[in-house]
């Protein structure tokens, strides 16, 4: 297992230089023409331009340019001479505690109702329930989360005040309006995941019903519901760890940019949104460096759990 | 093997004629050919003769839920591709036509499309005060076909530019779609097929995609070739284009279709059909494209109406970010984004376009459901468990 977490460790470093290299070459040379106009934005002046095209070097050879990039995305200035001393990485910082109370509280609430929603209607599969919750699940993944977003605001904090109207309150602050403040966005952005869920866990779980072992399981006279919770529910959990560490690690990474910046909830996909806005490049190329990196690390994370929950996969 | 296996053979003459005794005899015995044991369950006739698209066709037939939604998703696609012929003749506007100081004769009732704002002396209070500008709302048929939508800030018809709206959304939805499609399984077929090396770096290109969080990609990709367009060599894409938002979708999705694909073909070059053609001296394109690509059309088929229904739900997402389709063209997610400005005056604005996705995607979804469980005789099943 520690040759495993080692092997896993180097890989997930190899993998992010690449990705880092991949952002450098989507952002600066697969466009053409000048990279500084890019980055210096809509509203640049010929000198902003000059400037930004002699600090990030690009008049030198591209690997050059590459070791600079990283140079600034890792010494706090990515690009401070030109924004007045704000840097991409304190922006980073301080919408983590807006994006992670999101990621967390949205994906216990869709973890819980996605199982729910998935095992009833595959109990009940081919019935009027099963119709019914397969149809809703349908919905909820074919809205988009803005427009639910939106409505959501509109119909429950702004025109029926049940609900604060957006922002964020840190938890070390209040916790019952952190709380208050979060519910909506929560559901909003869980909905779209618990229809998925539910119908991918539904899936797993008639397929299941059909193996063997659970044949034997019923012919040896287990109840019926200790069948369902200890054999077939549990062997079909195992797609869903990936797909909720793969689903989680985007939310925190910058994922949840459009249920962030629809509540308001200065959040790194905030930020994200902002520097679009704005056409701020070196925001956006940190941002997607900072999501890619919870991808690739929880990706390791599920493989772990992976070979926990199911001994027939060996970690290698 | 049993009676009902042997009746499959392409010299027995056609069963669907044949009286169904004898199919409810076979049905009682072993059998291992599952394709023939479930066309007995489902008709009690014996399905020789019949091609593997018309097995589901069949079953397609009746599944009178998903036959609708393509009924409603072709009704959207005609309904907004026709526009710029009807629209006008209904409507009396264009898109992008103002009528800001003009006045709408709503079921005999002069209404102003825009109401002068201002402020206005209240004589019973004495105070002056802010009278609020209204929207002309929704008229539903009362205008004659105007407005019947209701009006946006700047005095245009919703409706008109609800389907030109679509006109770009569809486009750009169908246009990535079918891109991301073909790139994905010409990656997959390259990387099924030659396995090694090839595979090897088909999958680490599809692993690096995967590594960033797909809406994130789209939206900072959208946004960085959106400022000055695409200049590469011959290939000159200009900023506002529909095709930035297109590629930038169907680039982000490659692997989600591609993953899945790769692995069929990966199992389906083991088969020995593929090895007999291959010992008959067939070429690797004609291996690639004449056994391997016919096998994998069903799955294909699926995930090109699903992908569709999420590429019009990630144009609106980049759209209403500014990263997708520019402003000067309305798309769905452009409109939301618009609208979401006005929503305590004019609700409709937001919700009109938020309510043509979701019919959209939502007719699309059920009916790559239905094709799903048509096409893979496995599901059929599953459903009757």
């Amino acid at each position: 297992m520690a040759a495993f977490v080692v092997r896993r460790f180097i890989g997930m470093i190899l993998v992010l230089v690449v990705v880092s290299f991949f952002v450098f070459l989507v952002f600066i040379v697969v466009p053409g023409g000048d990279p500084a106009i890019r980055i210096a934005g809509r509203t640049a002046t010929d000198q902003n331009i000059a400037n930004i095209r002699h600090d990030w070097g690009f008049d030198q050879p591209f690997y050059v340019q590459y070791y600079d990039m990283m140079k600034k995305a890792f010494t706090n200035n990515l690009y401070e001479q030109t924004h007045q001393g704000v840097s991409v990485v304190n922006q980073i910082k301080e919408g983590v505690p807006a994006t992670f109370s999101l990621a967390v509280g949205a994906a216990l609430i869709w973890l819980t109702f996605g199982v729910l929603v998935g095992v009833i209607s595959a109990v009940t599969a081919g019935r009027a329930s099963d119709r019914l919750i397969t149809l809703f699940a349908l919905i909820g993944i074919s809205m988009p989360v803005f427009w639910l977003g939106i409505l959501a605001r509109y119909f429950l904090a702004e025109k029926n005040t049940w609900f604060p109207d957006g922002g964020y309150v840190p938890l070390t602050q209040n916790p019952a309006q952190w709380f208050y403040h979060l519910l909506l966005p929560w559901f909003v952005l869980a909905v779209l995941f618990i229809g998925f869920y539910g119908r991918v866990l539904r899936g797993n779980i008639l397929d299941t019903i059909n193996e063997d072992y659970v044949r034997t399981a019923r012919a040896k006279g287990v109840a019926p519901r200790r069948v369902m919770v200890k054999h077939v529910l549990r062997n079909s959990l195992i797609p869903i760890v990936t797909l909720f560490g793969l689903d989680f690690a985007a939310v925190i990474g910058g994922g949840a940019i459009l249920t962030e910046t629809v509540f308001d909830l200065h959040g790194v996909g905030q930020y994200a949104a902002q520097s679009i806005a704005n056409f701020d490049l070196p925001p956006i190329i940190g941002v997607t460096l900072f999501g890619a990196f919870f991808i690739v690390f929880f990706s390791a994370v599920v493989d772990f759990a992976y070979a926990i929950l199911d001994p027939r996969i060996r970690p290698t | 093997m049993t009676e009902g296996a042997l009746k499959r053979a392409p010299s027995a003459p056609r069963m669907a004629t044949k009286p169904q005794q004898t199919a409810q005899e076979t049905s009682a015995s072993f059998s291992l050919d599952t394709a023939a044991v479930l066309a007995e369950e489902e008709h009690g006739v014996s399905i020789a003769g019949r091609s593997p698209w018309y097995l589901a066709w069949r079953r397609l037939r009746r599944n009178y839920v998903a036959l609708a939604s393509l009924a409603v998703f072709i009704l959207i696609v005609v309904a907004c591709a026709l526009a710029p012929v009807y629209a006008h003749h209904v409507a009396k506007t264009g898109p992008n036509e103002n009528h800001i100081t003009e006045n709408v004769n709503v079921a005999g009732q002069e209404k102003p499309v825009i109401s002068q704002g201002g402020t206005f002396f209240d004589k019973k209070t004495n105070q002056l005060r802010v009278k609020a500008v209204t929207i002309l709302s929704p008229t539903w048929w009362q205008a004659d076909g105007k407005f019947a939508l209701g009006a946006d800030g700047n005095g245009r018809d919703v409706a008109v530019r609800l389907l030109y709206g679509g006109i770009n959304s569809l486009k750009v939805g169908i246009g990535s779609a079918l891109i991301c499609t073909f790139f994905s399984i010409i990656l997959a077929l390259l990387a099924g097929y030659y396995r090694g090396t090839t595979d090897w770096i088909i999958t680490r290109f599809f692993d690096l995609i995967w590594a960033f969080p797909v809406i994130l990609l789209a939206i900072a990709l959208g946004s960085a070739l959106s400022i000055n367009g695409i200049n590469w060599g011959p290939i000159q894409v200009s900023s506002g284009s529909l095709w930035i938002p297109t590629l930038v979708i169907s680039y982000v999705l490659i692997p989600y279709v591609g993953r899945p694909l790769r692995g069929q073909i990966l199992s389906l070059r083991e088969k020995e059909f593929v090895e007999s053609s291959i010992a008959q001296g067939a070429s690797p394109l004609r291996v690639m494209f004449a056994e391997i690509l016919p096998n994998i059309t069903s799955s294909v088929l699926v995930f090109f109406t699903l992908i569709i229904a999420n590429n019009i739900l990630t144009e609106a997402a980049l759209s209403f970010l500014g990263a997708g389709v520019q402003p000067p063209n309305p798309s769905w997610g452009t409109l939301i984004a618009e609208g979401q400005q006005r929503i305590t005056t004019a609700p409709w604005l937001t919700l009109v376009p938020g309510i043509a996705i979701v019919l959209t995607v939502l007719s699309l979804n059920i009916f790559g459901d239905g094709l799903r469980d048509a096409l893979d005789p496995r599901a059929k099943v599953r459903i009757e468990h």
